[in-house]
């Protein structure tokens, strides 16, 4: 992630402006090559290294909840220029300034426990 | 070699790396979702004894903080030993588009305008990451992922639920960039 500049505000700011194709081609090669990987995996039903398979836990059907919830992660995401592993590789960097953001977005995962009740899923 | 892996990488480096990752993580019986570590850190801090959502046996998830502690020392080693210093390579459009609100091009990895301790301890830079983290905490917990869990290994699986996630991602990454930040900066 680091090494690709995945992790820079800059690099965020170019994607949403659709100004590069660089992280397009980051999330794209990886999505991929995933693609294979899962395919590859359910067609031979391949095993873990304890020789247990590997299951693939859909989620469950909705829409209200990824779409909302995809949108205020969205907003997030492009502020910061950071989702929730860069905010750590971040610190790694020595960018202090993230351990704010890491804060927020602890206090953000409890708020989501405490009112998910009462949310649309 | 160590010339050839201080350079910035290509994207489809990064792509595979992160693939590679997905795959290594199925075969040790895990699956590549970051932002669970949010949750695991409140219920490791006792939100569990208060709040439901945060009663599971957290500890089983301890792998997945090694990967967070592993994320943090990856970037250390990146800064530290791994870097020619080079300045981010975006599109001068870009530039020119951030120019317009008051941030200057890259001189480093990220903007000063934003991450340094100065602005940190100004209001506008105080909100601008707290609140950003929070909507990154509150939003990749209330669609069940983040870009790991969604975008890398959800669409590799065809999952609805995560092209939907992604589509939220891009709704609120957009509404930032182009409403936010310019009313902000």
């Amino acid at each position: 992630m680091s090494k690709s500049e995945a992790i820079s505000w800059f690099r965020i700011q170019e994607m949403f402006r659709f100004q590069s194709f660089h992280m397009y081609g980051i999330i794209g090669t990886a999505v991929a090559l995933g693609l294979l990987i899962t395919y590859i995996i359910k067609k031979y039903n391949l095993r873990d290294y304890q020789g247990n398979p590997i299951v693939f836990t859909p989620k469950e059907k909705s829409v209200s909840r990824y779409l909302l919830g995809g949108t205020i992660f969205g907003l997030g995401w492009a502020l910061t220029g950071a989702c929730p592993g860069p905010l750590f590789v971040n610190l790694g960097h020595g960018f202090w300034a993230f351990l704010l953001a890491i804060t927020g977005a602890i206090v953000g995962t409890f708020t989501y426990g405490v009112v998910k009740d009462r949310l649309p899923h | 070699m160590l010339e050839f892996i201080s350079q910035p990488w290509p994207w489809y480096v990064s792509g595979m790396v992160i693939a590679l990752i997905m795959a290594l993580l199925l075969f040790f019986g895990k699956s590549f979702g970051f932002s669970s570590n949010l949750r695991v850190i409140c219920a490791a801090c006792g939100a569990g004894k208060k709040v439901d959502f945060f009663d599971f046996d957290w500890r089983a998830q301890t792998w997945n903080l090694l990967f967070l502690v592993g994320a943090i020392i990856g970037g250390f080693i990146a800064s530290e030993f791994l870097s020619t210093g080079e300045v981010v390579q975006i599109s001068k459009a870009t530039i020119q588009d951030l120019n317009q609100m008051g941030i200057s091009a890259p001189e480093a990895l990220q903007p000063m305008e934003i991450f340094s301790l100065e602005s940190l301890f100004t209001v506008k830079g105080f909100l601008i990451l707290l609140s950003g983290g929070f909507m990154i905490g509150f939003g990749s917990r209330y669609a069940g992922g983040c870009t790991s869990g969604h975008a890398i290994s959800g669409l590799s699986n065809l999952q609805l639920p995560s092209l939907i996630a992604v589509i939220g991602f891009f709704i609120g990454g957009l509404i930032t960039t182009f409403v936010l930040l310019p009313l902000i900066f």
